[in-house]
């Protein structure tokens, strides 16, 4: 879309969704991101977070309703259009489990990159390696660049997974539970680590969890459950 | 990062199924090229134990039976044919040579062949291999003898040793020729061929060590042995020949001519035609093999796939992360298909090397315990073949695990388990 600049980073109108006819998983009005906010979007297991999450990416298809991804219906795009959009321009952190076990760290954060040329293009002058080096060092993961994956502590696995989200400067980070597996002081680090990072890059970030008490971090917040009139029978897979 | 390094990492990460998995598919790839190569080289080094010769000459019997005793070393003669009759052929005006071959004796389980001189002079092996002596000089008077390669380094024998000989050809003869000692005059070049495995001396040799024999049966125990006199030495019969024509267009007519020749029942047989023979016989248990080794690969192929597809449950988060990282659902299918297809590969490279390892190791002793020569030979047509069929069956296969995933990662969107 060629008015991406004026366009919310995301925006649903009268989006429904399911995954086995006439058990609604997915039943949001209307949900508008502004482009640069930090929005926390509060959701007790079962209200239908990852659900929504794999619609904003453009996983999973809404059967009704719009939905806008920085400026495009997902509607109108091709499955790898969307695969495209979704490698290009979002960054994703999951719950506790962020990477591919068989890749070394350095090769699970310049994933993305390695697939998508317009994510390299947003690194300006830097290399490839010279950017997963600079982001490591700010993440303080450097030192373990080449290790196993399976070395690494949870807290390292959770910046090994920002420092992906964020590379090549994507306009969206989508986390997902981040910091359920870590305890309030690291929570709090990463939390931080994680602000700086999407500041840094000017990305908007929607940050899904059942912790309230994280709203304070955040630009704004919202509650998935009353924004969700649908009802979460089964999660995930049917 | 292309999807061939990925699968690559991600098959080397589970290194202990997929190390058995390439495994049982190269088990399945040896047996099956290996039959295939096996049968292949016994042929190569049939075929190439004998060449330029038109025809065997011997008494009237199989044709089979005639070719695997006068070349082969295997088996009987069922008869002999008289010097006379070898004079009337060696002399014959279609004629270009004979080599006269006497057999009946050994020493310690190697055959001892009595020939003349043709043989070392006309006898020829793989197309144009004419026999050589590595030490020493042919045969030049009654006790001599030459060895073959084998002989010679097997027993550890030198020059100017002397030797008894055994009467029969058991390797563990009950009758030994205690009144001849033969002194070892020459020893050949080794031709991967039955020469190795003999030994060599004069016709007249021969009659010298049956001296006093009436009717071929030994002289009783007690009974005085006639002096040996050379002078009164002849050759009566021989075992066979082998016949080379001046012009290849008349070994038919020459075989018609021998086989129906009135004064004694002979035989006459085209090398190449008997073995033939000999390959359509063998074909029947090639196949049999060929089969068994072919439900092999299946059950490996299936290991395979039972493999990749148990491994489906603990990659979904994987695969949750390739889709968000931009991975397209037909990239997914993609990665398991090279999957299966790189362990395929592997397999079958590591197969078709184990043949060959196994076939340069075994060679030697399929060699000397069975008396098959074994020739080394390339790749065959039906190799490819098989290679072809084994790599694509396993990619088709991995279209299995592969749907699965696609179906898995459009199913669970994010929400991996």
């Amino acid at each position: 879309m060629s008015n991406s600049t004026v366009a919310q980073a995301i925006s649903l109108k009268n989006v429904r969704f399911d995954y086995v006819e006439n058990h609604r998983v997915l039943d949001i009005e209307s949900l508008e991101v502004a482009p640069g906010r930090r929005l926390f979007l509060h959701g007790p297991s079962g209200s239908g977070k990852t659900t929504l999450l794999s619609v904003i990416s453009g996983i999973l298809l809404a059967q009704e309703g719009e939905v806008r991804v920085l400026g495009h219906d997902l509607k109108r795009l091709s499955l790898s259009a969307r695969d495209i959009l979704r490698g290009s321009e979002i960054g994703y952190i999951f719950q506790n489990f962020n990477l591919i076990p068989y890749l070394t760290v350095r090769e699970n954060i310049a994933l993305p990159c390695t697939l998508h040329a317009k994510r390299r293009s947003r690194m300006g002058a830097l290399s490839l390696s010279e950017e997963v080096h600079r982001i490591a060092s700010r993440l303080d993961i450097h030192a373990n660049l080449d290790a196993a994956v399976t070395r690494l502590s949870t807290g390292q696995q959770q910046r090994v997974a920002i420092a992906r989200a964020i590379i090549g400067s994507p306009p969206l980070v989508i986390a997902d539970e981040p910091t359920s597996s870590l305890d309030a002081d690291r929570r709090d680090a990463f939390l931080a680590l994680l602000t700086e990072m999407i500041v840094e890059t000017q990305s908007t970030l929607l940050f899904v969890s059942h912790d309230l008490s994280l709203a304070p971090h955040f630009d704004e917040s919202l509650s998935l459950a009353s924004l969700n009139r649908g009802r979460v029978i089964v999660q995930g897979a049917a | 990062m292309t999807l061939l390094r990925l699968a690559f990492k991600s098959i080397r990460s589970r290194a202990f199924t997929t190390s058995l998995t390439i495994f049982s598919i190269a088990l399945s790839v040896m047996l099956l090229v290996g039959v295939d190569r096996l049968r292949n080289a016994a042929q190569a080094g049939f075929a190439g134990t004998l060449s330029q010769t038109d025809l065997i000459v011997g008494a009237r019997g199989g044709d089979l039976p005639l070719l695997l005793s006068t070349v082969f070393h295997l088996g009987n003669a069922s008869n002999e044919i008289s010097w006379d009759t070898y004079q009337h052929f060696a002399h014959h005006p279609a004629v270009a040579w004979t080599i006269p071959i006497s057999m009946g004796d050994s020493h310690r389980g190697y055959r001892v062949i009595a020939t003349d001189e043709n043989f070392y002079s006309h006898y020829q092996y793989r197309h144009d291999h004419h026999l050589a002596l590595a030490d020493g000089h042919i045969p030049t008077s009654l006790f001599d003898i030459v060895l073959g390669s084998e002989v010679a380094s097997v027993l550890r024998y030198h020059l100017g040793q002397k030797i008894i000989l055994s009467h029969g050809i058991e390797s563990r003869s009950i009758l030994e020729h205690t009144n001849v000692s033969f002194t070892i005059v020459g020893i050949l070049a080794p031709t991967a061929t039955p020469v190795d495995r003999a030994l060599y001396m004069t016709l007249l040799g021969d009659e010298a060590m049956h001296y006093g024999w009436e009717n071929g049966t030994p002289p009783a125990i007690g009974e005085e042995l006639p002096k040996l006199d050379p002078s009164k030495l002849q050759v009566s019969a021989i075992t066979s020949f082998l016949l080379g024509t001046k012009s290849r267009i008349s070994t038919l007519q020459l075989q018609r001519e021998i086989d129906t020749y009135k004064p004694e029942p002979l035989t006459a047989v085209i090398p190449a035609f008997t073995l033939q023979e000999l390959w359509s016989i063998l074909d029947y248990a090639d196949r049999t093999l060929s089969i068994i080794s072919a439900a092999v690969l299946v059950v490996g192929l299936i290991a395979m796939l039972i493999a990749l597809y148990t491994a489906l449950n603990e990659r979904r988060r994987e695969i949750a992360i390739l889709r968000t990282v931009g991975f397209h659902a037909r990239q997914i299918v993609a990665l398991f298909l090279i999957e299966a297809a790189l362990i395929a590969s592997m397999g079958t490279t590591l197969g078709i090397a184990a043949v060959y390892v196994l076939l340069l190791a075994l060679r030697n002793v399929i060699e000397s315990r069975f008396g098959l020569p074994v020739a080394l030979v390339g790749l065959s047509l039906r190799v490819e073949i098989y290679v072809l069929i084994t790599i694509t069956s396993a990619t088709l296969l991995g279209f299995i695990p592969a749907f699965r995933a696609y179906r898995n990662s459009l199913m669970d969107g994010l929400n991996a388990p």
